[in-house]
């Protein structure tokens, strides 16, 4: 090991997905000393997104929504201090400060404290204004719906529209802002936008696209969202989906280079000796893409936990570069919608399978004559022979050939 | 070792078959079928990859 002699104590901060990948990983690496975690939110790790989807639906209760069995935690053999912040690190002491002022110290650390959800201004001790991150915050809005007849949802990325399909599904009328002339238009080409969209305007959403949001009607409780041209949408329940910031304050004074995250080397190390970051928190430099960037999803989540753990136990020259696709999905309605790589809005689209009026097809994007994303519209087949292309890559040209060689 | 897969949870994310193409294969229709329930030993990396890595962890493996 290359902090310290065996067995040491490594501590993971943060115990979501990244951390619980990361215990499991230091396990099955082989490193047998002790392990202590650290969590926020008072519980075992449990799973995401099933939050805006099944459980916000009422399909699933709770306890559904797990990540492992109760035995599958014991057997890790970690010591949890749950219901707990961390709120400062020392990185020359190597020395984590807890909310109740006990220092505890480490040899190898691991940032994963995730992010948080952005609130607009306005919406300060406003009943029936609601974000969705944590299991609470779900259960919250769960029971707000129950009782609820219209639902406005502040933005359209990909939180604000699952929670629009499940409102929809569960019978509401739903109105969804988005700043943006299309949704995900800072991500993707206007089609894919278009695309979107349109699943939502078949199940009679009214999208807005292109309106801001101006303040929040009612006194205690709200009443309806006021918009940038002084019209007023009225609504029992508001869920403000714009976005998430990184859980760095409590690194501020550590001297940690931080920028929208964690600033990490291609090998998920920070500048601190002994100290890593994984998930929502870590941004890095993806050497596949030759790009820096800070990835919010879910099989992220699992195999930066999984390769910052690796990272801590490597000795000296074993270090490798983390350079995954990444992934994700998205469920709305009857509609898997699925993202493989990067894309920008100015990138080159080819649609090579389906069409986007059948609701089903795959999308490819290039720049600079290499493939670097493929999205897909309920064709998991077919999108997932992309991911080896673009580990590899793959020139747009030879995608398009592999596609139409189907 | 048998695979298990919970098919109330499992969304056709292919993720599965993406790791481990000779135990997992989605079609066409959109489902996933088990090609290898009972496979062999030397596969048992690519299937723990494939429980550890399905988004909606709908994968086990039961040792029977």
């Amino acid at each position: 090991m290359a902090f310290a002699a065996p067995p040491g104590r490594i501590v993971v901060v943060g115990v979501s997905l990244a951390g619980l990948s990361a215990l499991e990983t230091l396990r099955q690496e082989g490193y047998e000393g002790e392990l202590i975690a650290v969590g926020a939110e008072g519980v075992l790790p449990y799973d995401r997104p099933p939050l805006s989807k099944q459980v916000l639906q009422g399909h699933w209760e709770p306890d559904k929504a797990v990540l492992r069995e109760p035995g599958q935690y014991d057997a890790l053999g970690v010591t949890w201090h749950l219901g707990r912040r961390a709120i400062a690190l020392d990185p020359a002491a190597r020395t984590v400060t807890l909310d109740d002022g006990e220092p505890l110290a480490y040899d190898g650390l691991v940032i994963a404290t995730g992010a948080t959800p952005r609130w607009l201004p306005g919406t300060e001790g406003l009943g029936g204004v609601h974000v969705l991150r944590t299991m609470d915050e779900c259960l919250t809005l769960r029971a707000e719906l129950e009782a609820a007849s219209r639902v406005c949802v502040v933005g359209a990325g990909f939180i604000g529209a699952e929670v629009a399909a499940s409102a929809r599904v569960r019978g509401l009328d739903v109105t969804v802002l988005e700043a943006l002339p299309a949704p995900l238009a800072r991500a993707f080409p206007a089609e894919m936008g278009a695309a979107c969209a349109a699943l939502h305007l078949d199940q009679g959403v009214d999208l807005r696209c292109g309106v801001t949001v101006a303040g929040f009607e009612g006194d205690d409780r709200v009443t309806g969202v006021r918009l940038g041209d002084g019209s007023v949408v009225e609504a029992d329940v508001v869920v403000v989906g714009v976005g998430v910031a990184p859980e760095t304050g409590w690194l501020e004074s550590s001297g940690l280079p931080l920028d929208n995250g964690v600033v990490c080397d291609s090998t998920c190390a920070t500048a601190a000796p002994g100290v890593v970051a994984a998930g929502d928190i870590a941004r890095w430099p993806n050497n596949l893409f030759g790009e820096t960037m800070r990835i919010e999803h879910w099989s992220n989540a699992v195999e930066q936990g999984a390769a910052a753990a690796k990272r801590l136990l490597a000795g000296p020259g074993e270090a490798v570069d983390f350079a995954p696709v990444p992934y994700f999905w998205s469920d709305q309605y009857d509609a898997k919608i699925q993202f493989l790589g990067r894309c920008r809005p100015s990138d080159e689209v080819r649609i090579v399978d389906g069409s986007i009026e059948e609701r089903r097809f795959v999308a490819l994007f290039g720049r600079d004559g290499r493939l670097f994303g493929a999205l897909a519209f309920n064709r998991p087949r077919l999108l997932m022979a992309y991911r080896k292309l673009l580990a590899a890559k793959t020139s747009f040209e030879d995608a398009i050939a592999h596609a139409q060689a189907k | 070792m048998r695979v298990v897969v919970d098919f109330d949870r499992c969304q056709s994310n292919a993720v599965c078959m993406d790791v481990a193409p000779e135990i997992f294969e989605v079609r066409d229709d959109n489902f996933l079928y088990i090609l290898d329930e009972k496979p062999p030993e030397a596969l048992r990396p690519k299937l723990e990859e494939a429980v550890r890595r399905c988004p909606t962890q709908a994968i086990s493996i039961a040792e029977d």
